[in-house]
């Protein structure tokens, strides 16, 4: 689809994401490391759990898809080469702290020069500008910084986040959002653009619920571990998280016409098991709402339904759930999803040759199904200048003789 | 080249007919209608998006023009109110289809197909429509028409296993969090399709399943499986390659900081900055994999010292000695937040029935093509007669019959 999109990669794990989004959708990434390789593939797990940059799972999973070259834009000539390389490309994406390129020579202003289309994406920790621009950050910090944090974890410990780091992946993605939109504008007009991703930014969408919630009732949502506070005055408790017998499962107990039939269906899905009490057999599902939902009928509930759950592994809840049209899901592990009989159906896992491991691995596939082309994982990650002599050789059309010297002086 | 154009937005001249609910949908129409699309909600009033009858309301009164979580992502785009139990809903619903270049819904699999509004009916009315259709598990499969929201779809993508404390329950979230990754996997997707269009001509279907998005946010932990077959859990706040690494109690109620201590140069600079050089030297601590054996310890050492200023003044204190590290924010934090004010984050806008409010910001600026504020979040079906009349080319007459005939509703 996007075969005619060239891209280069600059950045950290940060910006990973982008790159290789585009990539699946089939632009040209090619991802610029520093001699020695990116920084990042110092991260595992490793494959077999050998700790080798060329065998990175974190680095793999997030670079799929891309050609990679080794280029030191520190020194002069790598410059230099990088300029060459910025005359023939559409996009460059980067994740420097704001200023870097600057002293470089290779901010938006100079890039525009050298070529007067190209989309140059950066992603930062709280943007490129402002009073906190040059605050050092970490993916842990962003999650903070943006309210997410706050809002995760049991109210008795500390907060507490996703053990993956999702704040650069949100940054990641927005920042292919914000590529993609400043291409579109592109192909209308011919004019190329800044797109200033803060991280910061990106993580602040997951405060859609409390920052309404402050706005207009100057209400603080705190973490609530298992549950979820809802109605009218934020002050229903809803148990969100269930133990059943081998796990979790989430299941939310909804008021009103959204939530009728899952709650008729799971009453009588109790009640042939002899697990239903009269009061939930005699309700009228259709009629709870906010304001019958007194925290005593909400608690005799709880204590039902969670003799229940307990009564049940995760799969039997989620295959009677299925079975039924009742929403509920499990909380699945890597495990259970490589088995799950939707993903393998909808061919979610693709394997990819890595030759120099003499292996197969498999990797989530296609994040998206789209009629006119595919989305794919058509390649791994490179090697750490993989494909120097394709880029400078082949692309460039640098003599042999000269990559070898740029290699041999350590500028790629 | 064009010289710069102040006014005008990178999506200007996309039309889109927003046939969604909750979040997922509106949300991808949500980047839309801020980069200057012009995007037209499809709603009722005989079954309203549930975030217009969710708390919080403003002044505390429920009413479906009132409601926070609706106005706050649904910025820049108008409403219309369609009963789509009426023919007439579904021809009208149709016209927009052949007005648009763009439909999105997230209904599951069932009710556009029951009003004929499926994608190859779609293609009848206009070949060449891009139609992205999102649901929690794909439009194919098995459980396609297995019904959840993102609030619960979480614990089947993994996610949730991948989040919290190892020895507690897994994170379930205090938002639906698959609502705020797939959007952003759509738009992409999107953008493609009319980039792919332009060149081609051609329109097409996309099929974006929430839950395959979301393999995309932990797609290390399932290479580990498959290449390991470890099978990964929540580790809390811990990082396998740094030490300090967490969220620390600082000072006041329920305040605290998150400090992240990447390299043996910020941990000399902690050190330093807390007062203890010796701490970087003490053999327990001075490197990472000391550091990681301790780190219980470590963590003890790094909360009695935050324990005594509130995190404002930790972050102040670390950032000038060059240590990453911030304040867990809150909801009133980050409203208040003054880089986020400054990047004009929010966006206030004078609602029809609500006054002022805050509309979700942008997660990233754009040079030449800057979004833009241009109306608040619609009230149910407030542009009903501005879409007949200007956007399809109605006549009043015209209107005021199938308002007449109570299709409005």
């Amino acid at each position: 689809m996007l075969k005619e999109f060239n891209v280069l990669d600059l950045t950290t794990e940060a910006g990973w994401l982008c790159g290789k989004m585009l990539g699946d959708l089939g632009a040209d990434v090619i991802k610029i490391e520093p001699p020695g390789g990116d920084p990042g593939r110092q991260h595992g797990p490793y494959y077999k759990k050998t700790k080798d940059p060329e065998r990175s799972l974190f680095w793999f999973a997030l670079n799929a898809n891309k050609r990679g070259i080794t280029l030191n834009i520190e020194s002069r000539e790598g410059r230099d080469l990088l300029t060459k390389l910025v005359q023939e490309t559409d996009c460059i994406v980067e994740s420097f702290a704001p200023g870097a390129l600057e002293k470089l020579h290779l901010d938006y202003t100079s890039l525009k020069k050298i070529n007067p289309g190209v989309i140059l994406t950066s992603i930062s920790s709280f943007g490129q500008e402002g009073p906190r621009k040059d605050w050092k950050a970490s993916d842990l910090v962003c999650m903070a910084m943006g309210g997410f944090l706050h809002l995760c974890g049991a109210p008795d410990r500390a907060p507490v986040g996703v053990s993956l780091p999702h704040g650069y992946f949100f940054a990641g993605a927005d920042a292919a959002v914000g590529t993609m939109i400043a291409y579109y504008h592109r192909e209308q007009t011919g004019v190329g653009q800044w797109v200033d991703v803060s991280i910061q930014q990106s993580v602040a969408m997951t405060c859609f619920n409390s920052v309404p919630w402050w706005q207009l009732q100057k209400v603080i949502q705190g973490r609530m571990g298992a549950f979820r506070k809802i109605g009218l005055f934020g002050g229903l408790v809803l148990r969100q998280t269930w133990p059943c017998k081998n796990g979790f499962v989430i299941f939310i107990l909804t008021a009103g016409a959204f939530g009728a039939r899952t709650n008729q269906l799971l009453t009588e899905w109790m009640d042939s098991e002899g697990m239903a009490p009269e009061f939930m057999k005699k309700m009228d599902w259709k009629t709870l709402d906010a304001k019958n939902m007194a925290p005593d009928f909400v608690k005799a509930f709880d204590e039902y339904v969670m003799k229940f759950f307990l009564s049940h592994t995760k799969e039997e809840l989620y295959e009677g759930a299925v079975r039924k049209g009742m929403q509920l899901y499990p909380v699945y592990d890597c495990a259970a999803l490589a088995e799950s009989p939707q993903l393998r159906a909808r061919d979610a896992w693709q394997p990819v040759e890595h030759p120099e491991l003499g292996i197969t691995m498999t990797y989530p596939g296609a994040w998206v199904k789209m009629s006119e082309a595919g989305c794919q994982t058509r390649r791994r990650a490179p090697l750490i200048g993989e494909h120097n002599l394709e880029v400078y050789h082949e692309g460039l059309g640098l003599p042999l003789e000269e990559v070898e010297r740029l290699k041999q002086s350590g500028v790629i | 080249m064009k010289e710069k154009d102040e006014t005008r937005e990178a999506l200007e001249g996309l039309k889109v007919v927003d046939f969604g609910w909750a979040i997922a949908a509106p949300v991808i129409c949500w980047y839309l209608a801020t980069h200057g699309a012009t995007v037209v909600r499809v709603e009722t009033s005989t079954r309203p998006d549930v975030y217009r009858v969710s708390a919080p309301y403003k002044d505390n009164k429920p009413g479906l023009n009132r409601a926070g979580f609706f106005a706050y992502p649904n910025v820049n785009k108008l409403s219309i109110a369609l009963n789509m139990n009426l023919p007439q809903g579904i021809e009208l619903a149709r016209k927009l289809v052949a007005w648009a270049d763009v439909v999105v819904d997230n209904f599951r699999v069932g009710p556009m197909e029951k009003w004929g509004l499926g994608y190859e009916d779609l293609k009848k009315v206009k070949p060449e429509i891009i139609m992205v259709r999102t649901t929690n598990q794909g439009l194919t499969g098995p459980h396609n028409t297995h019904p959840g929201w993102g609030w619960q779809l979480v614990g089947l993508s993994g996610i949730s296993n991948l989040a919290g404390w190892p020895d507690r329950e897994p994170l379930s979230f205090g938002m639906p969090y698959t609502d705020v990754i797939a959007p952003r996997f759509g738009v992409v997707a999107l953008m493609a399709a009319l980039v792919h269009r332009k060149k081609t001509g051609k329109g097409q279907l996309i099929d974006l399943s929430q839950l395959e998005t979301a393999l995309q946010f932990i797609s290390p932990a399932m290479l580990n499986y498959f290449a390991n077959q470890d099978n990964d859990k929540r580790t809390g706040n811990t990082s396998t390659y740094a030490a300090p690494h967490g969220v620390y109690r600082c000072k006041g109620e329920d305040r605290w900081c998150a400090i992240t201590i990447l390299s043996e140069r910020e941990w000399k600079d902690f050190c330093n900055a807390i007062g203890r050089p010796q701490l970087s030297e003490d053999r327990k601590f001075e490197t990472l994999s000391d550091r990681k054996k301790n780190e219980e310890e470590l963590n003890q050492i790094v909360e009695a010292w935050t324990v005594q200023f509130a995190p404002e003044e930790v972050a102040d204190r670390m950032q000038a000695a060059r240590v990453p590290c911030g304040i867990v924010q809150n909801a009133q934090d980050v409203f208040s937040d003054e880089q986020l004010r400054q990047r004009n984050y929010f966006w206030t806008l004078d609602h029809t029935e609500m006054g002022p409010y805050a509309h979700m910001g942008q997660p990233f600026g754009l040079s030449e093509t800057p979004a833009k504020p241009r109306m608040p979040a619609p009230c149910l079906g407030e542009h009903n007669e501005y879409v007949c009349t200007k956007l399809l080319g109605m006549t009043d007459e015209e209107f005021l019959d199938l308002l007449t005939l109570g299709l409005f509703e």
